[in-house]
């Protein structure tokens, strides 16, 4: 339905990843190289799962409609598995980069911390999965018309955006916590993760009833965010001396004197 | 490209070519659109000063569907509806001049015109063509006689609308009347029909045009717009209208010494061959083109024993013109030709004409023999003994040859191009004694339903190619007629003609009706043309639209083979040497006198191979492509300077749109936002502004409260 609608699923997609870029990671070259580090091995996961789909559909029975929708299942359980994994291999080779990048600097503190890094991988995380779940909506809702000729919901475009919306977020959320599990060897953590990723995953499956599925998305969003706040290190005391100006590491650390 | 485009327009919906759409997931672009497949536009037309035809926007036209009821319903598409622009679906009686000029006139509310093609034809005529066809480019002109020009005393099309000669600015398409265009008007009853006088709910049914066309203005323009050279790419934006002439000879004449031929009398029977109608590439010109032609090509046939074993003193040159509906481009060629020097024989040559027109409605069994009062008031030119060999030749058949009673000007003919260039006897035969009997001229309608060719049911093809309709009787007579009357007038003997057998070309007449009417891939077509050839037969009606000088139609290439074989001979030469246009390896003068073509002939009947032989004949094609392109003189006042735009592109499809804006200017036009709209707007700059008010408050804040050095910059903003 024209340019309304593409730009405004594009803000409402990205609009809040795009801030959080702009105001927190841009600034910084390390932590931009890292976020595209995140992104591209998103993307290698995507490559992973799309062959292993592609393979499979080629063998199957085309024709068959229940075998065709366990096919789908089956692809998004395997492509939810092969994110994490490959969030899990990410936060590896970051621990093994940052003790080479220690030695390779002159400064004795390590110039990015764990959990900067934890945000920053998320949000690539996040970035590139947001990219592919709505960018090819995003180009068809630029031509003249809307879904709805063959009797689909005509709240596509604006549900996809908010779906896509919730996944960056929660991507980044789940990298945070993630990472500090992996930190301190709560594995009970990390199932959890990929067990609300693989629900998120699954309540799409709900589409086009896109209540049940952006509602409960919207809820896990809250309740990861929350949790992601606790583990990065924030507290109610915390946030109130942010509030209020009072936080002296907050300030002495964002200064930059003229 | 003009060419990607004809395809493009003949093929199917676009492909969306997705991998997994086998899996059951559906492209975006599937669930919002819905493409037509058969979509046949009206393309824009140049002369030397005027654009005709319709011209959409280079990304398409969009409309809110609106299937109009009645002329009194064209008040919402032009005043009362609340969406415009509309795109308006024409049942085919509503498609009249009053209806489309009021379309015209509103046209910033009108996005495009969909015409739904009925499948019978109407019962009252309907022609879009001009009342008086051709008037400037025939021969009565003011210079000629003041008094016969523009159709002063006959005119001769009345129920011509001149619809095919405006120039609209919004896409007019044209539906055939099936699934694709039930689910259209599914689409508007579902969404778009004002129920008890409320306006009608988002969402709207809308369907999007494309059809945009290259060239504007005239041929001048476009014609020096294609001499642009500045690009390492040029574009070519219109083409000549053009084709070739058909010809050929009872006895051979040597076509590479162009020019005079001593003692050669040439009597020339000519026929027609194209047709048009509003939209493209539609044309099936069954009474305006092919009862003349195929009457022609009947009597080429039937003289063709006797003008081998009595030969009579003069040559009868049988000519099939390409392009007489614009403006006669390809009988001007051939006089042109013949005044330069540029053709096998030249007007000295010439003794006389004898026209085939419109013949296949005749009512009562008359003929009418028009002629040129003008020139017959010169002595040296002796129409009546034209006449005369035609009232003899008529002699004995169930038919009855007249001359119309009173002076009237010829109707719309080729002739009268010869005639621009000097006296000579000749004599039209039409059906009709003044006005045109054919109530759809030059329309979609004149099909073989108008001409009464219909088939018993349950025929297979085979049997409806062999079956004898009353049509193709009515024209053999005709062509009977034609036969003797060219025999005498080329000097035979009376007697002899009478032995030209009535009837006897009712098989090859049965055969060509309904290869040019109803179905052009029939075996006895088939068998009649080279190998190569074959892929071109079509299962439909061949098209009669001239189209641009650098595509030779199937039609010039049928009427060619069929020439040749009707007053051919077999040859018995191997096919290297006759496609080689020779006789043996050391001949090289017979391709001056004969041209040979290698047909594919029948398969046996034990085989499937099918044998081939070669036909030798005097067939020629001659170029139809108007003098005005060959001297450049884009603005010519007495040649065709016809020519068709190029585009790019020709489709449509049909989707639901979701609000009134269908383009960015939401914000100027508070009255007509829908909600979703601004939902979009709201959130979209809601999300950004959050964060950089939170962060600035944050830092102001800070900053205020005096626990950050007012002269430090916060870091996020700078």
């Amino acid at each position: 339905m024209t340019a309304a609608v593409f730009f405004g699923c594009t803000f409402i997609a990205f609009g809040p990843a795009i801030s959080l870029f702009l105001f927190t990671i841009a600034r910084d070259p390390l932590r931009v190289i890292f976020l595209i580090a995140g992104a591209f091995f998103w993307l290698v996961s995507l490559l992973l799962a799309s062959l292993v789909w592609f393979i499979s559909v080629q063998i199957s029975n085309k024709d068959s409609a229940t075998q065709q929708k366990g096919l789908l299942i089956f692809g998004v359980v395997l492509s939810v598995l092969l994110q994490e994994t490959f969030r899990f291999a990410y936060y590896k080779l970051l621990k093994k980069a940052n003790e080479g990048l220690l030695t390779l600097s002159q400064e004795e503190t390590m110039p990015i911390s764990i959990r900067q890094l934890a945000y920053v991988s998320g949000l690539g995380f996040g970035f590139m999965s947001g990219a592919f779940s709505v960018v090819n909506i995003l180009a068809d809702s630029v031509g003249p018309g809307t879904v709805g000729i063959h009797g689909d919901s005509q709240h596509y475009f604006l549900s996809s955006a908010f779906m896509t919306l919730a996944i960056i977020l929660l991507h980044m959320f789940w990298g945070i916590v993630f990472f500090d599990a992996c930190e301190k060897q709560r594995w009970w953590a990390v199932a959890a993760v990929v067990i609300s990723h693989l629900t998120v995953s699954c309540l799409t499956f709900q589409n086009p009833e896109y209540v049940g599925s952006l509602v409960p998305t919207y809820v896990i969003l809250f309740l990861m965010g929350v949790w992601a706040f606790y583990s990065a290190g924030g507290s109610l005391r915390n946030l109130k001396l942010c509030i209020t100006c009072k936080d002296r590491d907050f300030l002495l650390a964002n200064h930059r004197p003229r | 490209m003009q060419l990607a485009g004809r395809v493009a327009s003949l093929t199917s919906q676009k492909n969306t070519g997705n991998l997994l759409s086998g899996v059951g997931c559906n492209s975006v672009e599937k669930k919002i659109y819905v493409h037509l497949n058969y979509t046949v536009p009206c393309v824009r037309l140049l002369n030397a000063t005027h654009q005709i035809g319709c011209q959409s926007h280079l990304s398409g036209n969009v409309g809110v569907l609106h299937v109009l009821e009645s002329e009194e319903n064209v008040d919402w598409v032009l005043r009362s509806g609340p969406n415009p622009p509309y795109l308006v679906i024409l049942e085919s009686p509503l498609f009249t001049r009053s209806i489309m000029m009021k379309l015209k006139n509103g046209s910033s509310r009108v996005a495009g015109v969909a015409v739904v093609a009925p499948s019978a034809n109407p019962l009252e005529g309907v022609s879009p063509h001009t009342t008086c066809p051709n008037e400037n480019t025939g021969v009565y002109t003011e210079n000629y006689d003041p008094s016969l020009a523009h159709c002063n005393v006959t005119v001769w099309n009345p129920l011509g609308s001149g619809l095919s000669y405006e120039q609209f600015d919004f896409p007019i398409f044209s539906l055939k009347d099936d699934n694709d265009t039930q689910v259209i008007r599914q689409c508007y009853m579902d969404h778009n029909r004002a129920v008890n006088g409320s306006t009608p709910q988002y969402p709207l049914c809308a369907m999007q045009l494309y059809s945009h066309m290259s060239a504007v203005t005239d041929t001048a323009t476009c014609m020096r717009r294609n001499d642009i050279n500045f690009s390492i790419s040029p574009e070519m934006v219109c083409d000549p209208l053009g084709d070739y002439n058909v010809w050929a000879s009872t006895r051979p004449i040597n076509n590479t010494a162009k020019g005079h031929k001593m003692w050669e009398s040439v009597v020339i029977a000519a026929a027609r061959l194209d047709s048009r109608s509003f939209f493209f590439e539609v044309a099936p010109g069954a009474e305006s083109g092919v009862s003349g032609f195929v009457t022609l090509l009947a009597a080429a046939h039937a003289l063709r024993n006797a003008t081998q074993e009595a030969p009579p003193n003069r040559t009868i040159l049988y000519t099939f013109f390409q392009g007489e509906t614009f403006d006669y481009i390809g009988s001007s060629r051939m006089v042109y030709d013949m005044q330069n020097n540029n053709f096998a024989v030249d007007l000295d040559n010439v003794h006389s004409v004898l026209e085939i027109g419109q013949v296949g409605l005749r009512a009562d069994s008359r003929l009418w023999l028009h002629s040129d009062p003008v020139s017959r008031k010169n002595d040296s030119v002796n129409v009546r003994k034209l006449i005369e060999s035609l009232q003899t030749a008529a002699k004995g058949l169930n038919v009855s040859v007249n001359e119309p009673g009173f002076s009237q000007p010829l109707p719309p003919s080729s002739f009268q191009r010869f005639l621009r260039a000097r006296p000579i006897p000749g004599v039209v035969i039409e059906d009709h004694q003044s006005a045109f009997t054919n109530r759809f001229y030059e329309s979609m309608y004149d099909n073989a339903e108008y001409l009464n060719i219909s088939y018993p049911p349950n025929l297979t093809p085979e049997e409806q190619l062999v079956f004898v309709t009353d049509t193709a009787k009515a024209l053999t007579e005709v062509a009977t007629v034609v036969a003797r009357a060219l025999y005498i007038q080329a000097g035979g003997a009376e007697s002899q003609s009478d032995s030209l057998f009535n009837m006897f070309s009712v098989p090859q007449v049965t055969r060509m009706l309904y290869g040019f009417l109803i179905r052009s891939n029939n075996s006895w077509f088939q068998q009649r043309i080279p190998p190569d050839f074959m892929s071109h037969l079509t299962d439909r009606p061949t098209n009669f639209y001239v189209g641009v000088a650098q595509q030779r139609s199937e039609l010039t290439h049928l009427v060619q083979y069929l020439l040749a074989n009707l007053t051919g001979s077999t040859a018995n030469i191997s096919q290297d040497n006759c496609q080689n246009q020779r006789e043996d390896e050391k001949d090289k003068e017979s391709k001056h006198m004969y041209s040979y073509v290698w047909v594919q002939g029948a398969a046996p009947p034990n085989s499937t191979k099918r044998e081939g032989f070669c036909v030798r004949s005097t067939v020629r094609l001659s170029k139809a492509l108007s003098p005005a392109f060959d001297l450049r003189d884009y603005t010519s006042k007495n040649y065709s300077t016809w020519t068709e735009s190029r585009w790019k592109s020709i489709k449509g499809r049909i989707f639901l749109v979701a609000s009134h804006d269908l383009e960015v200017n939401f914000p100027f036009t508070p009255q007509r936002q829908h909600m979703e709209c601004r939902f979009n707007l709201h959130l979209c700059f809601m999300n950004f502004l959050r964060f950089l008010l939170t962060m600035n408050w944050l830092c102001t804040h800070c900053r205020k409260s005096g626990k950050l050095d007012a002269g430090i910059h916060c870091s996020f903003l700078e």
